[in-house]
């Protein structure tokens, strides 16, 4: 089987600016040409703009702002995983040999019009996405006894490691009061157990094993792929306790890369609310239903950075276009050992979740060094 | 403004139904989306049953759903407890920029 690589990542810092969508794409672009060995403009086939910002032929805009001439240039937009669906699109693209190297950009400013879904009927006057969080931690509190407490936990662990992210959004720790005592959303989503939007961009250039060996010593592969859609209605969502389109998702990732929960070393994944970790931890089989919560307090206590080491989204902020990239940067970076502080001992397998419209979408990466 | 739009303003809530395979497409549209067939309106029973609900500002939310297929988020009105399975009756809806849908327990 054809291999489909990573061979480099470029990262904005999140956080909230004047600049226009197309400088923080580009900011991201620029780090990429200046870390990577032996590329050049003419090497690119392939650009791909992931946002929400509805920017008429963006792609082409940002190829042309880069010197780049590409065969294929377009936008690709999916509400918050509209990054990883871009990289899927690159990773065909390369994988059926229309390209050897693609260049994937995603961005998006604060204001984002990906916010808030106008379409969806079923979501009456309650269109804010803390009205669906809410629903989802209604059910799994009573389903599984889950408590307030136990969701704070999620956003403490988060913010504590986005201490040691430069690019997060948050730079300060938050305690277990702080998150306690935020301000009250709904009767069960405060203030800080949410993901901030945000200003961000994130880059990753997609290659075929020739010409990722050409351009870095430490590639990382793309060994499995999941998608899913369910609907883009919210209340399409059959069980508010689960997310069945992260579950079709995991699955189908994990027999293509003929890996299991128990070989991944470390997670990036969609925490757009902390319920969504719990959740999301349960059903992509790193402990068992019921025991996320529990799973998430050990991982606090013992400092262990496992899930989400740049901070998530609760901690590294949200720009929505970017998000899936950033995480597929991370991923990147704990696997080719360039983590930091933040760095996973060892880590040679690793998992991306992204998500989208409340878990009516949902995509699953995994990732090997 | 659509039919289903008019009809909300009227405090009638209507879906459409395929006049083929009589599947309800919600949420509505100009097509069947089990079978492609035409559609026609038809009034949804105002009788539903709680799915779950949390709160805001001490309003209550929730999503109901009714003749076990379509799921709305709306406001329950009243101090009643609430249980997920429980039945509820529309008692208002509206259009204004958005759907509103309003219940009460049963």
């Amino acid at each position: 089987m054809k291999k489909v690589a990573i061979a480099a990542t470029g990262l904005t810092k999140f956080n909230k600016t004047e600049k226009p969508i197309d400088s923080i794409m580009l900011s991201s672009i620029r780090t990429i040409f200046e870390n990577t060995k032996n590329l050049e403009q003419k090497d690119v086939d392939v650009v791909l703009t992931s946002t929400n910002a509805n920017k008429n032929y963006l792609a082409n805009i940002i190829s042309e702002l880069s010197g780049i001439r590409p065969k294929i240039s377009h936008s690709v937009e999916s509400l918050c995983n509209s990054g990883t669906n871009s990289l899927i699109s690159a990773y065909a693209y390369v994988f059926s040999g229309l390209a050897e190297t693609a260049l994937v950009v995603g961005a998006e400013k604060a204001n984002s019009p990906g916010l808030v879904l106008n379409w969806d009927m079923s979501r009456g006057e309650y269109k804010h996405p803390i009205f669906w969080a809410s629903m989802f931690t209604s059910a799994h509190m009573r389903k599984y006894g889950t408590s307030l407490e136990d969701l704070a936990y999620v956003s403490i662990k988060n913010h504590k490691n986005a201490i040691d992210n430069p690019h997060a959004y948050f730079e300060k720790p938050f305690s277990l009061d702080d998150v306690m005592h935020s301000k009250n959303l709904t009767e069960n989503v405060r203030l800080l157990d949410c993901s901030m939007p945000c200003d961000g961009a994130a880059a990753v250039l997609i290659c075929s094993e020739e010409k990722a060996r050409k351009y870095t010593d430490t590639p990382v592969w793309i060994t499995g792929i999941g998608q899913k859609t369910i609907s883009a209605s919210f209340t399409k969502n059959d069980n508010l306790s689960s997310m069945e389109s992260t579950k079709t998702a995991v699955t189908d990732a994990y027999q293509m890369s003929n890996k299991t929960a128990k070989d991944v070393d470390v997670v990036e994944l969609h925490d757009a609310f902390s319920v969504c970790e719990i959740i999301e931890l349960e059903d992509m089989g790193f402990c068992q239903k019921g025991q996320g919560s529990k799973f998430v307090r050990d991982l606090y206590d013992t400092d262990n950075r496992k899930i989400n080491p740049r901070g998530g989204l609760i901690g590294a902020g949200h720009p929505l276009g970017a998000t899936g990239i950033a995480q597929v940067v991370e991923i990147y970076q704990q696997l080719s050992g360039k983590a930091e502080k933040r760095q996973v001992h060892n880590a040679k397998t690793g998992l991306v979740h992204n998500m989208s419209a409340g878990s009516t979408s949902s995509t699953v990466l995994i990732l090997e060094s | 403004m659509t039919r289903f739009e008019d009809e909300l303003k009227n405090n009638n809530f209507v879906c459409s139904e395929c006049v083929r395979c009589k599947h309800l497409v919600w949420p509505p549209s100009e097509f069947c989306n089990k079978c492609f067939g035409d559609v026609t309106w038809r009034p949804v029973s105002r009788k539903a049953i709680l799915v779950e609900f949390s709160s805001k500002d001490g309003k209550c939310f929730c999503i109901a759903e009714f003749e076990d297929s379509i799921r709305v988020f709306g406001t329950i009105e009243g101090n009643s407890a609430l249980s997920p399975g429980q039945n509820l009756v529309l008692e208002y809806c509206n259009y204004d920029e958005t759907p509103k849908f309003v219940f009460q327990t049963d």
